[in-house]
């Protein structure tokens, strides 16, 4: 039995990204905000000090930052006609936990997508007719233009201190960026990272070949830099130990380093940690939240009634309650109707290795978000109508790291084990190079998420289940892409290419990106759509969901800009109507 | 609208009661309250009468002395356990002259060595408001002194040697601001009892003020005129963001002066903040002169060096230069050149918080490095920061350092 708790203002659940952006801004307005996370307090010094964090054996190998499958976890399968088993231990993506969620352990790529990926059904059509579009996808436009969104994204860009070099500002093409971005009102805040040698000979390379390269927009900071409210952050030492790893250096924008300090100073802030929210709860008409309920580390249940109640955990988390808390209609895949589970996607990535003679590149110097990219791949930068798919992705050589343990790539025919293998790691460690595809991923009828019928979390709560495979649309966007990015490399003379595209089915097990999107899409339909345009549920007008929960398919870039970008935008309309009239924002 | 007609309806009535008290007290009085609040800030009385999660000056914080732990008084209006049944004369004796309610002594844990500069006028404003704090009970026995330390009455004697009773005369030959920091500095905000050596007998050493002390195994350094170890080389623009923000291009405060910070001197006033510079860029350069460095070729340099590059480097740089506002400089400022490292040994071993502002939120702090390197490593380490990159200090024992480990250790196993 629920002990029920003094009413708030605010409840955010969970305190990553979006919820620290969110508590921030609602502090901002007077209001006063519980946030209630899952995992732990995790702050730099204590937790991910620079004396101990490059531990790869800890962090990267047994992913101690992540959250434990026995804490939480969800079920698995390729197609609808197969059985889903739960995942126990993570493979695809890492799940975040904790203070500032997936934010601490990102890599800091920060990215805007283009403006036609947020019109891309109108836009797909209008240019290639709608015959050209895959069978059974269901992609859709978001109901919100990059136009609308470029503010905010501005706003994200400037909290984070983001490095890079502006390739299009107010609509003039500048020389040294990327030439197919969306205008920007500014330029980044702080100049772009410097790029290693291998990064260099790669865009060299690009260059001679006719292509724009420039540096990727990165959250792991060029210089020192002093965001508008105040928080200082450090220079990246390119010590190649972010993603699944803490920045012990201050130098990589998470909520730790941006947001925390300002927030935790606030009367009227509070974060309960070690607090799991197992449900939103709706009154009697189920138009309207009246909080959450929520069990802390001693196993006790409380309720906290709010007004307004703000989803932030991640993707696969927001989607979990959504379904458990009988939000909105879960989507079934036969009729296609429903929303609640409809449009998951996730990303297509791939790599080639380039194997060297005599280049040494010394690859374990790297920044998880530097690197040099190649655009012209991606979204509908080129013409897809000799290709024959839709969709794309950014190809770069933009290699994170190469720690010890796990970045021991051989060439072709080298046995798995043994004095031959050995060998070859150590005559290749220092002058193999693995560029990559950052691919886009669109969504189809029969990707989707729902409750499993068999398995049970904890709290005897059912898993989520996962119903996910690759479409051949992506795949061949895959082989086309790597095979450009193939020719990139061999023109810097190596020994010796493999060429790694992705391929069909979907595998659980390798790592591949933690980029899960959609599920409760926005969008201008609620009939389509999960979340009218400013991320509120069509049903249950005080509550927000934010994150990439939202994406109706995801594009061919890291999201984490966009899901700064839409938070802002949509605490922009809530600052500026909701809180006057609380209600439903848009409608249908 | 029912309150409004209330207060309407009760304003002749108040109007006329203020008037009629301003004619014997003005203990109710907004200008005087708000005052003590201001002057118990600059005092920073809170720093010792608020236990660590206690209530606002309820008393009940330890404070360790050389001679045995001190628990500080409640000091809020509480009749039987603060001090609401105190006079304003008996306030303004235990402020002033360290004889408290019923004439017993205080020690000088409590600085009335220093309160005693204080102005009649701003004693009692502080009592004033303290006496609008919720008054709370909480009987705390100040004197947890072992003997002969409990005896009271031997501060009669220690008084004579070292006490000068009477209030701040200012200095007609100095501008006012001078006189008002002058004030602050020697008053209100005791900097001494800390920055001043000590004698055996915890007195200050005549002819060392302000050059520089250990305190709880901190180092409280030189704020004299002495460019190596003290301001020289600070601007008061310097010195005021210092205190303002806890930060500036040279430190960012941590330990002691970061509570002090907090509580104290990033609530003055600017104007305030000011005079607190014009008075400490005028003390005399005092503290010694500049040693000779220790050569780069010392093994024991050569050593830390190597250790510097691995473990500190990637924060503080390459050559000292750190971040400002995030990473403390190094190279060239005085807290490291200090004439004892007392201060860097502790916080290379356990770490440190630096403090957070308004003005400068970040809050960056330094890990404990005490599981990673030994003695002689910190040793070395130190003896190379305070030597490299033009910097000139005497070297680090690696027994100082593991007599410091073991202290932090007991403290660490003693604390909750």
């Amino acid at each position: 039995m629920a002990t029920k708790l003094p009413p708030t203002d605010v409840v955010t659940i969970g305190l990553g990204w979006t919820g620290s952006m969110v508590a921030k801004s609602m502090t901002d307005a007077g209001l006063r905000v519980v946030s209630i996370e899952r995992g732990p307090w995790r702050d730099t010094a204590t937790d991910f000090p620079p004396s101990y964090s490059p531990d790869e054996l800890r962090y990267a190998v047994r992913l101690d930052l992540f959250v434990r499958p026995a804490q939480s976890t969800l079920t698995f399968r390729n197609k609808s006609d197969q059985t889903a088993l739960p995942i126990r231990e993570w493979g695809a993506f890492l799940l975040p936990n904790g203070v500032g969620g997936a934010g601490v352990h990102w890599n800091g790529q920060i990215w805007r997508f283009l403006p036609t990926d947020f019109v891309l059904k109108t836009h797909l059509t209008q240019r290639y007719g709608a015959k050209f579009l895959p069978e059974h996808t269901t992609i859709q436009d978001w109901g919100v233009t990059y136009d609308e969104l470029e503010p905010h994204f501005d706003t994200f860009e400037y909290l984070c201190g983001t490095s890079g070099t502006a390739g299009n500002l107010k609509g003039q093409i500048q020389p040294s960026g990327n030439p197919f971005e969306g205008p920007r009102s500014r330029p980044y805040p702080t100049p772009a990272q410097k790029q290693p040698y291998g990064q260099m000979l790669w865009a060299e390379a690009a260059k001679d070949m006719g292509y724009q390269p420039f540096p990727q927009p990165s959250g792991n900071l060029s210089q020192a830099y002093t965001n508008p409210d105040g928080v200082t952050m450090g220079p990246c030492t390119f010590c190649g130990f972010c993603e699944r790893f803490g920045c012990g250096n201050y130098s990589k924008a998470s909520p730790q380093t941006t947001i925390l300090p300002v927030l935790m100073r606030r009367d009227n802030f509070e974060a309960r940690t070690e607090c799991e929210v197992t449900r939103i709860n709706l009154d009697s008409t189920g138009k309207r939240a009246t909080g959450v309920t929520y069990v802390d580390s001693q196993g006790h249940e409380w309720e906290q009634p709010a007004e307004m109640v703000f989803l932030c955990a991640f993707q696969m988390f927001n989607m979990q309650l959504l379904l458990l808390s009988g939000i909105g209609q879960p989507y079934d895949p036969r009729t296609g109707e429903g929303v609640i589970g409809r449009n998951f996607s996730y990303q297509t990535t791939s790599n080639v290795q380039g194997f060297f003679d005599n280049k040494i590149f010394n690859t374990f110097i790297a920044s998880g978000a530097g690197g040099m990219v190649v655009d012209d791949y991606n979204g509908d930068n080129f013409d897809h109508g000799p290709h024959g798919f839709v969709g794309g992705g950014y190809i770069a050589m933009a290699q994170t790291n190469a720690r010890p343990i796990e970045t021991t790539p051989t060439p072709a025919g080298t046995p798995q084990w043994g004095a031959a293998w050995k060998k070859a790691v150590k005559d290749n460690y220092l002058s193999t190079i693995i560029p990559i595809v950052h691919g886009s991923c669109y969504s189809y009828r029969d990707n989707y998420l729902d409750l499993d019928p068999t398995y049970k979390d904890r709290f005897g709560r059912p898993l989520m289940r996962l119903t996910f495979d690759f479409h051949e649309n992506e795949l061949k966007m895959s082989r086309t892409l790597t095979d450009k990015l193939a020719e990139i490399v061999q023109r810097m003379g190596p020994r010796e290419i493999v060429k790694l595209p992705r391929t069909g089915p979907f595998n659980i097990v390798p790592y591949q990106t933690t980029h899960t999107c959609g599920g409760a899409v926005m969008g201008a339909d609620p009939k389509t759509s999960a979340l009218n345009r400013y991320l509120q549920s069509w049903d249950v007008h005080n509550l927000f969901v934010m994150g990439a929960t939202a994406f109706p398919q995801n594009a061919g870039y890291n999201p984490t800009g966009t899901i700064g970008a839409l938070t802002y935008w949509s605490l922009d309309a809530i600052h500026k109507q909701y809180l006057k009239s609380p209600g439903a924002l848009v409608h249908a | 609208m029912r309150y409004a007609l209330l207060a309407l309806a009760l304003a002749p009535v108040l109007a006329v009661g203020m008037v009629a008290r301003a004619q014997v007290a003005n203990k109710q009085s907004f200008e005087v309250i708000q005052h003590g609040r201001y002057m118990a800030t600059a005092a920073d009385c809170t720093a010792c009468h608020t236990a660590p999660g206690g209530r606002p000056f309820a008393g009940g914080g330890a404070l360790e002395t050389p001679f045995g732990a001190l628990l500080a008084p409640n000091i809020t209006p509480d009749v039987q356990t603060g001090i609401g049944g105190w006079t304003d004369d008996e306030f303004v004796g235990a402020v002033r002259d360290g004889i408290g309610h019923g004439g017993i002594h205080l020690y000088p844990a409590m600085p009335y060595t220093y309160y005693t500069q204080l102005t009649r006028a701003d004693v009692l404003a502080i009592r004033a408001y303290l006496a609008t704090v919720q008054p709370v009970r909480n009987l705390v026995i100040a004197n947890q002194l072992p003997f002969p330390f409990n005896q009271r009455e031997s501060m009669v004697g220690w008084n004579e040697l070292f006490f000068k009773p009477g209030e701040f005369k200012p200095d007609p030959g100095k501008s006012a601001e001078w006189n008002r920091g002058a004030y602050l500095v020697e008053g209100a905000e005791h900097c001494g009892l800390c920055h001043t050596p000590k004698n055996v007998m915890g007195g200050d050493e005549n002819g060392q003020a302000n050059q520089g002390s250990v305190l709880q195994s901190w180092y409280a350094p030189n704020l004299t005129g002495n460019s190596h170890v003290g301001l020289g080389d600070w601007s008061v623009d310097d010195i005021m963001l210092y205190l303002k923000t806890g930060r500036n291009r040279f430190v960012i405060a941590s330990g002691p002066m970061a509570d002090a910070v907090t509580h104290s001197t990033s609530h003055l006033t600017d104007v305030d903040l000011r005079a607190i510079a014009v008075y400490l860029k005028s003390l005399p350069p005092g503290g010694g002169t500049l040693p000779q460095p220790i050569s780069a070729e010392d093994p024991k340099m050569q050593h830390g060096g190597a250790i510097y590059y691995n473990q500190c480097a990637a924060c503080h740089g390459a050559e000292g230069q750190g971040i400002v506002g995030l990473f403390p400089r190094l190279a060239g400022v005085p807290v490291v050149q200090q004439q004892q490292a007392t201060s860097l040994i502790r916080v290379v071993l356990e770490g440190s918080r630096a403090v957070a502002t308004a003005g400068a939120p970040t809050g960056p702090a330094m890990p404990s490095f005490d599981w990673g390197l030994s003695d002689d490593d910190v040793a070395a380490l130190l003896t190379y920061i305070r030597n490299a990159w033009g910097n000139a200090a005497p070297g680090v024992q690696p027994r100082d350092v593991g007599s410091m480990r073991a202290a932090l250790h007991r403290e660490a196993q003693q604390s909750p």
